[in-house]
């Protein structure tokens, strides 16, 4: 029998770049997500209440940039952050471009159908009228959000799933799972004007669209039915089986990163894969009352901390410059 | 869109004779465009166009702001290449790339050429590209090109010339493949009926050349595409190229040696390279042996490479042929290595560094086409009916300065093709490069790129210049 050749090694130039392509397409999604929820959200709620767009500045943890050069969150000039900007760096127009620079250097890695797909985002939102986005927001949330989707199933179709494709996924849903952690923090601590409100229709209301949000009010409505804070924590955070939940993006990660080590399950080979493992066993193994009894802010936050060094340890381990021996 | 009225007007036309009939091998061609209702032809040229920015098959200009990326206009009307026409070429080009290479192994050696007198010695060891560090290597098989881009034009009698070698790093071979692609995808009916040579098989026989120069005969050599990196003006071709053989595109920096293998970084460790395919020029390959100042390259890569621990195509060292004033020697070489007569001609050459040359140069610089010795892509090059007076008056201050960098030619009224040009079609000048492999055998390319000069009577087709491309058919 011929046995098949060794896997082709992957450079570290390149695992670096599909992985930060995965993390920015993600990216761009969310933000897309972000402003078409919050648009919807807005029509929905009552005179007075109508004008809250600063939360959406907030969820990306950049409202110093903001205010800077913005000043007052309005409609128009936070779309135009968030969307277009091409000095925000996380705005979807650099994330794209961002992704597509990535792209453009690895495309002899990647399959040309996802190299042809990111190329079609990036000529899509540098062709877009501005004024139009802004008046036609659904659409044009709608069109990037779909853009991506197509990119993620291309991806999965088309390129064999080798190390390269995990460091893809692996950049995906550490993005992913980053992203739901701050818009429920963001939901939870100013979306939230006051205690009084908590139980009004507005709330639930609000609570409906941070699921929107995450494209999960229906796979929630499945699963626990009623809108109720506590089960929606529960179903961001620790579904097992909801895509978007936290403790599902990280454990897929997880799963990622032993293919790429090729390292037994639950082990660890190094420092990334230990404190993957680490945060994966926590979101296995808790229970939503034990992270609202600590705070949920203060669990996100840790969250958030936990997650940026992993995404360190990758690149320490994996991306970083390698001794002569 | 029909071609009643297009005229040749006194120049070689690929596809019309002299009196305005149809060639026979493009009367089918013609037929299929003419059949077309209309506005059809323009309506493909729109999805051509589409589908190149779609595929983001783009090149960079230099002197533009890094990245701004350009399509390479392409010309749905191809160039036809007659069977019989071919077969001259390809024996042509093959003579010539074998002496070339016995020339360079012998310039790098024992120099027997130099010292019968066929060319003088100082013109060669006194040129920019030759490189002393080269000197007693032995690439397998004695081949230093192992890729070639010959440039060949036609004068207003049909005749082919070379106009120039491109030895050392020539580009544009994926945009035959693409071309090609692209043509078949938007107007597939145009094929019908004629045996158009295929060129996919360009990668496959690329591949094959590399690995059979890997250094060590163990199993399955690991070879690589060298790039400067994403803004060089072909990075498409150099990801294109790795891509269709499916081996890593790699920069200066994912490469290290250790004093004698060279290695990439890789996630796992550093993993032993065996065959570079390097699209570098030699000035930037090896700080330590070339341009210290260069950020591409990789120290150390000439050692490992002298020690014979890796192979590099094109060898080091090869462009001391493509000196514009050694090109005018090819002719010599021919005669000395085959023993044999030239089967493709040179275009006639003025060397500046004779006295009677320079004069006649000075003297008519407005007629002519001088080019610097060393310069590549349409750079450096004054095309005298087509200069201003304080241009020529600039390059014979340089050509006085410098005689031995210049050469000049008489200006080729090169052959034209009809080309849309808004909603009809007129004729463009163009140029062909075929791509020739030469490893253990040399291989021709059945086909090339064919530029052409989009702009109304220029004569310029490099792609930095403005220039688009076609199609490029040979005929079996």
């Amino acid at each position: 029998m011929i046995s098949a050749p060794p896997a082709r090694p992957l450079l570290s130039r390149v695992a670096d770049s599909v992985y930060w392509m995965g993390r920015y397409i993600e990216r761009a999604e969310n933000v897309a997500r972000f402003l078409d929820v919050n648009h919807n959200l807005m029509l929905d709620l009552p005179q007075g209440y109508q004008d809250q767009w600063q939360p959406i500045v907030d969820t990306t943890g950049d409202r110093a940039v903001f205010e800077k050069r913005y000043g007052a969150a309005t409609r128009e000039k936070v779309v135009e952050f968030l969307a277009f900007d091409p000095e925000y760096r996380s705005s979807i127009f650099s994330c794209i471009l961002s992704a597509r620079e990535n792209a453009r250097s690895v495309r002899e890695t990647i399959s040309s159908e996802m190299w042809e797909q990111i190329n079609s985002l990036y000529l899509m939102i540098s062709g877009e009228s501005r004024k139009e986005a802004i008046a036609l927001l659904p659409s044009f949330c709608h069109q990037m959000r779909m853009a991506c989707h197509l990119f993620h199933g291309i991806t999965e179709v088309t390129m064999t799933h080798n190390e390269a494709w995990h460091f893809i996924r692996l950049g995906r849903n550490l993005e992913r799972a980053d992203k739901t952690s701050r818009i429920l923090d963001v939901k939870y601590f100013i979306l939230l004007p006051s205690v009084r409100d908590v139980g009004t229709p507005y709330d639930d209301v609000q609570w409906s669209a941070v699921l929107k949000s995450v494209s999960g009010f229906e796979m929630y409505r499945k699963r626990h039915g009623r809108i109720s804070p506590e089960k929606i924590v529960e179903f961001l955070l620790l579904d097992h089986e909801f895509p978007r939940a936290l403790r599902y993006c990280v454990g897929r990660a997880d799963r990622s990163l032993h293919v790429i080590t090729g390292t037994a399950a639950d082990t660890f080979s190094c420092p990334a894969e230990q404190r993957l493992g680490i945060l994966r066993s926590e979101l296995d193994f808790t229970r939503v009352e034990t992270i609202l009894g600590g705070g949920l802010h203060e669990f996100c936050d840790a969250l958030q901390v936990k997650m940026n060094t992993v995404d360190l340890c990758i690149h320490n381990d994996f991306f970083g410059p390698t001794a002569v021996g | 869109m029909r071609f009643s009225g297009y005229q040749t007007e006194s120049f070689y036309d690929e596809m019309f004779d002299p009196e305005n009939r149809v060639r026979p091998h493009a009367r089918l061609v013609q037929d299929v465009i003419e059949s077309l209702s209309d506005g059809q032809l323009l309506r493909y040229k729109h999805a051509a166009e589409r589908l190149l920015l779609q595929l983001g098959i783009t090149f960079n200009v230099y002197g533009d702001s890094a990245g701004t990326e350009r399509i390479f206009p392409f010309d749905l009307i191809p160039r036809i290449i007659p069977a019989a026409e071919w077969d001259c070429l390809e024996r042509g080009l093959k003579q010539r790339i074998h002496a070339l290479n016995a020339f360079i192994d012998d310039i790098y050696h024992d120099q027997k050429i130099l010292k019968d007198g066929a060319i003088p010695a100082e013109i060669v060891t006194g040129a920019v590209s030759y490189r002393r560090q080269c000197q007693g290597l032995n690439p397998p098989w004695g081949v230093w090109c192992h890729i070639t881009g010959t440039d060949l034009v036609r004068d207003r009698d049909g005749q082919y010339y070379v106009l120039e070698d491109n030895l050392r790093v020539p580009s544009g071979v994926s945009y035959v493949l693409e071309n090609r692609e692209v043509l078949k995808r938007i107007f597939p009916n145009v094929f019908e009926g004629l045996s158009v040579r295929p060129v996919h098989e360009y990668t496959s026989r690329l591949l094959e050349m590399l690995e059979s120069l890997a250094p060590n005969a163990r199993g399955g050599p690991r070879v690589v595409v060298l790039t400067p990196g994403i803004y060089n003006s072909a990075y498409f071709e150099h990801s294109f190229l790795a891509q269709q053989m499916g081996v890593q595109l790699v920069e200066g920096r994912d490469l290290v040696t250790n004093g004698s293998d060279v290695f990439m970084r890789t996630t796992k460790g550093l993993e032993r390279v065996d065959v570079i395919y390097r699209r570098v020029d030699d000035d930037f390959l090896d700080p330590e042996a070339f341009r210290s100042d260069s950020l591409l390259g990789v120290p150390g890569l000439m050692a490992a490479y002298r020690a014979g621990r890796v192979a590099l195509a094109n060898a080091p060292g090869n462009g001391v042929a493509d000196d514009k004033v050694i090109y005018a020697y090819v002719p010599e070489m021919i005669r000395y290595y085959e023993g044999a007569d030239p089967i493709l001609s040179n275009v006639p050459t003025f060397l500046c560094w004779r006295d009677t040359d320079r004069q006649h140069v000075l003297c008519n610089l407005d007629k002519l086409v001088v080019k610097a010795a060393n310069e590549s892509g349409g750079y450096g090059m004054l095309v005298g009916p087509h200069s201003t007076a304080a241009q020529r008056a600039e390059f014979a201050d340089k050509i006085r300065a410098n005689p031995r960098n210049y050469i000049a030619q008489p200006t080729l009224a090169l052959s034209r093709v009809p080309t849309i040009i808004d909603d009809h079609f007129e004729g463009r000048h163009v140029d062909l490069r075929p791509y020739v492999l030469c490893g253990k055998e040399i291989w021709v390319l059945p086909g090339g790129l064919t530029r052409v000069a989009m702009r109304q009577g220029s004569l310029v087709v490099n792609s930095s210049q403005g220039g688009g491309s076609k199609d490029t058919w040979v005929l079996s």
